[in-house]
């Protein structure tokens, strides 16, 4: 019954990491692409270490697999976030169906020095 | 007999299709950005890989190598995008 369970959390957590593969291939734009790479990853790293802390089922092996979950679930986003700032900093091209740029002219001292945005 | 193969036949890959495609990312990407994400994916698909290494063969000790695995990822991705800020332009 239990090998089931660890089976389908398996399967998932696999397709969900093959889902942010696909959506970091097939995005128009650096920012979709980092979106979609962390919370697919996140949810699909975390549902393979689930699926091994129940495969397994002693405390010692399963509290690991939680701290490990929680950590990932912790730095996913802040490593995001730093990807996501140098690359805006850096001037990476938007999207050209991008609605809202909220930080449009907020660094950089008025007219941004080098943000050669494609719009 | 339903975890081995649905590991052996489905999982595996799955997990190594998602390599594949982060590596065309990893080789394609415009901008150093779309690389350091790449390899935060490629990081994420082989901690995956150990992670269900260690539930095939029943070997637990497997999960510390994928833990520290994850800080490694996580650490390296710090440092790169501090490197590309650091620099100052692409």
């Amino acid at each position: 019954m239990s090998e089931i369970v660890v089976a389908a959390l398996l399967v998932l957590g696999a397709a969900f990491i093959l889902v942010a593969a696909l959506g970091l291939v097939r995005m128009p734009d650096i920012f979709l692409r980092m979106s979609c790479n962390a919370k697919a990853s996140t949810l699909g790293i975390g549902l393979l270490l689930l699926a091994l802390a129940i495969h397994f089922g002693e405390m010692d092996v399963s509290g690991r697999a939680l701290a490990t979950i929680g950590f990932i679930v912790l730095t996913t986003p802040v490593a995001s976030h730093r990807i996501g700032r140098v690359a805006y900093l850096d001037g990476a091209p938007l999207w050209e169906g991008t609605i809202a740029d909220e930080m449009r002219g907020k660094y950089g001292s008025g007219e941004a020095p080098a943000k050669p945005k494609k719009k | 007999m339903i975890l081995q193969a649905a590991v052996y036949y489905v999982v595996f890959p799955m997990l190594t299709g998602a390599l594949v495609l982060a590596f065309i990312r990893l080789l394609r990407g415009p901008t150093p950005a779309d690389r350091i994400v790449a390899f935060d994916l490629i990081a994420a698909a082989s901690a995956g890989i150990i992670v269900v290494t260690a539930i095939v063969t029943e070997q637990a000790v497997l999960l510390d190598a994928a833990s520290i695995w994850a800080v490694i990822a996580f650490v390296s991705v710090i440092a790169f995008a501090d490197y590309i800020e650091r620099r100052g332009g692409i």
